[in-house]
Parts: C-alpha cells; structure tokens; sequence
C-alpha cells in the first residue's frame, strides 16, 4: 500500500494553523497551503455539518478588492454574472473567462457599496487570477487590491449555524436571506457556503478569525477539514476549480449557464461561450452512478461499448447518498439522463448509468 | 501507536504476511489503516489469479482516495475476504483477524526479503 508523506515544510500557513496541529489534525498540502485534511474522520465531520454544523478553516481562499469610480463596469468586463444595478450586500456566483472560453476561476462577487466590490477566489489560482486580473485592469479607472494575506476566513455551516452565529460569535444574522452578505464593525459576514447547506462565512482580520475559532470549539462545534467540504460540495453537484471547471472546461461545458449572462453587453468569453452555447457544446459534465461499490475516482477513464468517451471530474463512495457515484465530463452525445456507460476502474470495467449530478439535495435558506 | 504483531512478515508498503504451513494470509498493518483512515472499499482479485511479488494485485480505499495493494509474496488466490464486501471497516477494527487474500505461496524464500515485527516496527518510527 502507497501512503503518501509529503513534506509540508514549503507550504503557506493560514492563522489557524497552530491550532490544526494543537488539535492533532491530519494535515496535508492543498493549493499552495497546509491545511488540515480531517480532524477525526471525514464521515463523521460531513455528517455534523448536514444535521447538526461545523466550522471550517478557509483562510486560504483568496480576496480581491475593487473600488473606485469604474469598479462595476470592470467587474462586469471579467465576470460572467451580471452584478448591473445590484442592490448593496448582494452575492454573485460566476466565472472570469478567457477569451476562447476556458475558464480563469470561479468566484463570488460580493457588492459591498457603490464602486465597491469584494472577490472571493480559489486559493489554487491566486496569482494566476490577479495576473489575470491586473492585465484586464487597463483603461478602467479602479484600485484593484489582492488583499488575500490580510483576511482570515471561516466557514460555519449547517442547519444549527445560524443559532451558533448569534449566540456564540454575537454575530446578528437571522434576517439576513442565501447570497447576501454585511459589514459588523469591519467583519465581512456572508449567508454562503460549500456545503450545500444553510450556512455563514466571515471574513476578518488573524486576530478576530482566531478568537471565533476558539470561541466555536469551546462551545462544541466540530472542526471539518477539506476532506469532508470536498465531499459536501460533490454530493450536491457544485463544481471545484481543477476538476469540474478549467482552462480547457468552460462554464457551459460544466452545465453552469446560468451563471454566464450572454445578454450582457460585453465581458471577456462572450463570443466563445455564446457560440458554445448556440452550438452545443462538445463536452457535457454529467453525473454517473454505478451499481457496483468500487469507487470512480478522479481522471479514470468512462467508456460507451469499450470506446473512451470521457474522464471522471470527481467521484466518491458518498456519505449521505450510499452508492458510487461520480461527475465525468464526456461527449456531449453520451451526456442524456439514462445512457448506459461503463467506468474504467483499475483492471476491471464497472457499468453505471447517467443520472443527475445533484446526488443530496441542497438546504439553503432563501 | 500502531500494533504490530509477532511472527508476521511486513512490506516495506504495509502489506502484511501471515504463514500457516504453505499459505499465506495477506492483508495490511495497523499502521496502514491508521495513516488510510476510514476504508470503504476493498478491490480484490479473483479466486484463482496469480499474483506476483511486488506487483500491484488490488486496492484499499478511504474516503478520499485509493491505495493500491502490492503483492508481498507470489502465489495463487485460494480465497478472499468476502466479509469485506460488505463491511469493508472490519479492516479498520482488526487489520490483521481481517486478512484481504488467502495464497498458495509459490517460493517461500521470497519471506526472506521482508522485514519480521521488529524490524517493521523500527521502520514505521522511521
């Protein structure tokens, strides 16, 4: 058995570091970070945060901010949702494209004020995003700002989160509806998540990120590592940057349409995915389920009658859905609910079936 | 600390080899299914299959991800675990009552070339 040790001496730490280590946290590299994988067991972290809550660590994730007197018209050049005439403390979920389509990242637009707008990106694409960023900022009169080492971040989420909000951190937040978000005294608080359930994330300085931290696991909430917001994200079919959207899987490929506002005037992408859009596109994301128990894992290959049709995205054994199941991006003609395919798993071929890639359904609060 | 039990032959990969007369009880440490976490699958080969030393010959997964299985000895598959189908964690609760494979060994001087209980202990603090 292969049991992969890899140093951890280069990675980036996020301010809670020493408390993963104190909690005897299984730590490993993710996206440049060190980050703590699973504290106990990864099901029994992802069933806390289905029925009860649980606390992440998410200070890697990155944060960029634009202001100024062009901020919404160069947020709608980079971003495919469409944040025109938002009202303030409003949420978007989009991508930033490339010219030919391929996707940059997946972000959130938080609209904090007029000409003022807080991004959220992945912290495997932080400097390639504000590379990317800074080269699409010319002509727009802004301060564009990677502010990414001063935010600490943590995700509450569950169904009890919104109890733990307010008794626990004082954080009043029971009005506030999904996607929204408001300042308390310089703390970025959201009704957001990856979870697929209800849920907060709170964006504030080391200091203040570390003192709710202790103040949530005094209290009893279970720490959740990566492990098991890998495994919530997937169960309800929310895509990760790296295996369900790249540079070569566009936002339409990936099923995510609604997100791309083609109706906009302009945003970088729009040529490319419009056509994608009109034409089809030639690879469709879809979910398979198998009747076997063996696991399709990510990069296996999906056949149709021993031919390679496609390539599994992310696949697990899931927690709350007991069966095999994964996403797989393959050719849009195999992509209907039903067709019958086949998964590569080592030596032996598995047969599974298209289903929908929501395998749980979401709770969120509206 | 991780159990390691007296009169095994233990591979540097984590597989272990109990022997009684010429067959070989193969499975996986303590140590393995510690640093594995959870298993919720088992692949294993067919009754019959060959195995070969230090070829790969199944697999064990954790939540996360998938470890190959390597042969610490060659033989032929007398039986499987069957128990694991469907309770993959008994390999969690007792890695070595809960063996993967049964073989015929083929050369037994192939456990010449893997580590006894302390030596395998020594390695794991390594």
């Amino acid at each position: 058995m292969a049991i992969k040790q890899e140093k951890q001496d280069r990675e980036k730490r996020t301010c809670l570091y020493e408390r993963h280590i104190a909690e005897g946290a299984f730590m490993a590299p993710f996206a440049n970070f060190c980050m703590p994988i699973q504290y106990k067991n990864i099901q029994l972290e992802h069933l806390a945060v289905r029925h009860k809550c649980g606390l992440f660590d998410v200070s890697h994730m990155g944060e960029v901010t634009v202001k100024g007197k062009d901020a919404e018209r160069y947020v709608q050049h980079i971003f495919t949702n469409d944040v025109a005439d938002a009202p303030i403390g409003k949420i978007y979920y989009g991508m930033m494209c490339r010219e030919n389509g391929g996707t940059v990242d997946d972000l959130l637009v938080y609209k904090m004020g007029e000409d003022d707008f807080f991004l959220v990106i992945n912290a495997a694409n932080i400097d390639k995003d504000w590379a990317w960023m800074q080269q699409q900022a010319k002509g727009f009169e802004i301060d564009l700002q990677d502010r990414s080492d001063f935010y600490g971040q943590i995700a509450l989420q569950g169904p009890e989160a919104e109890q733990r909000m307010e008794e626990i951190l004082g954080l009043p937040c029971r009005e506030m509806t999904f996607y929204t978000c408001k300042t308390i005294d310089g703390v970025i608080v959201s009704r957001t998540g990856y979870t697929g359930e209800d849920g907060f994330e709170v964006y504030a300085s080391h200091e203040y990120i570390q003192r709710c931290w202790d103040k949530l696991i005094d209290a009893g909430v279970q720490a959740c590592g990566l492990g098991c917001r890998d495994t919530l994200r997937f169960e309800v079919g929310l895509p990760l940057y790296g295996d369900e959207l790249s540079e070569e899987i566009s936002p339409i490929m990936a099923g995510l349409g609604m997100f791309v506002k083609l109706d906009k005037p302009e945003f970088v992408g729009k040529e490319a995915l419009a056509k994608q859009k009109a034409e089809g596109p030639t690879k469709k994301l879809v979910g398979i389920e198998l009747d076997d128990k063996a696991i399709p894992r990510h990069g296996y290959t999906v056949l149709k009658d021993g031919q390679p049709i496609g390539e599994v995205t992310t696949g697990y054994h899931g927690i709350s859905v007991d069966k095999s199941v994964c996403m797989a991006l393959v050719d849009a003609q195999y992509a209907a609910l039903g067709t019958e395919v086949e998964i590569q798993i080592r030596k032996k071929v598995f047969p599974g079936k298209v289903v929908k890639k929501q395998f749980y359904h979401k709770s969120y609060k509206n | 600390m991780a159990k390691v039990i007296e009169g095994l032959f233990y591979s540097e990969s984590h597989e272990y080899v109990k022997v009684e007369g010429n067959v070989g009880y193969i499975g996986i440490s303590d140590y393995a299914q510690h640093a594995l976490g959870n298993v919720v699958y088992v692949d294993m080969p067919d009754v019959d299959d060959e195995i070969e030393a230090g070829e790969e010959f199944g697999a064990v997964e954790s939540v996360k991800a998938a470890s190959d299985l390597f042969a610490p000895v060659s033989g032929k598959v007398i039986e499987v675990n069957e128990a694991l189908d469907d309770q993959p964690e008994l390999i969690n609760q007792d890695p070595y009552e809960n063996w993967i494979i049964k073989v015929e060994l083929s050369d037994k001087s192939q456990l010449d070339e893997l580590m006894d209980a302390k030596a395998y202990a020594a390695f794991c603090e390594k």
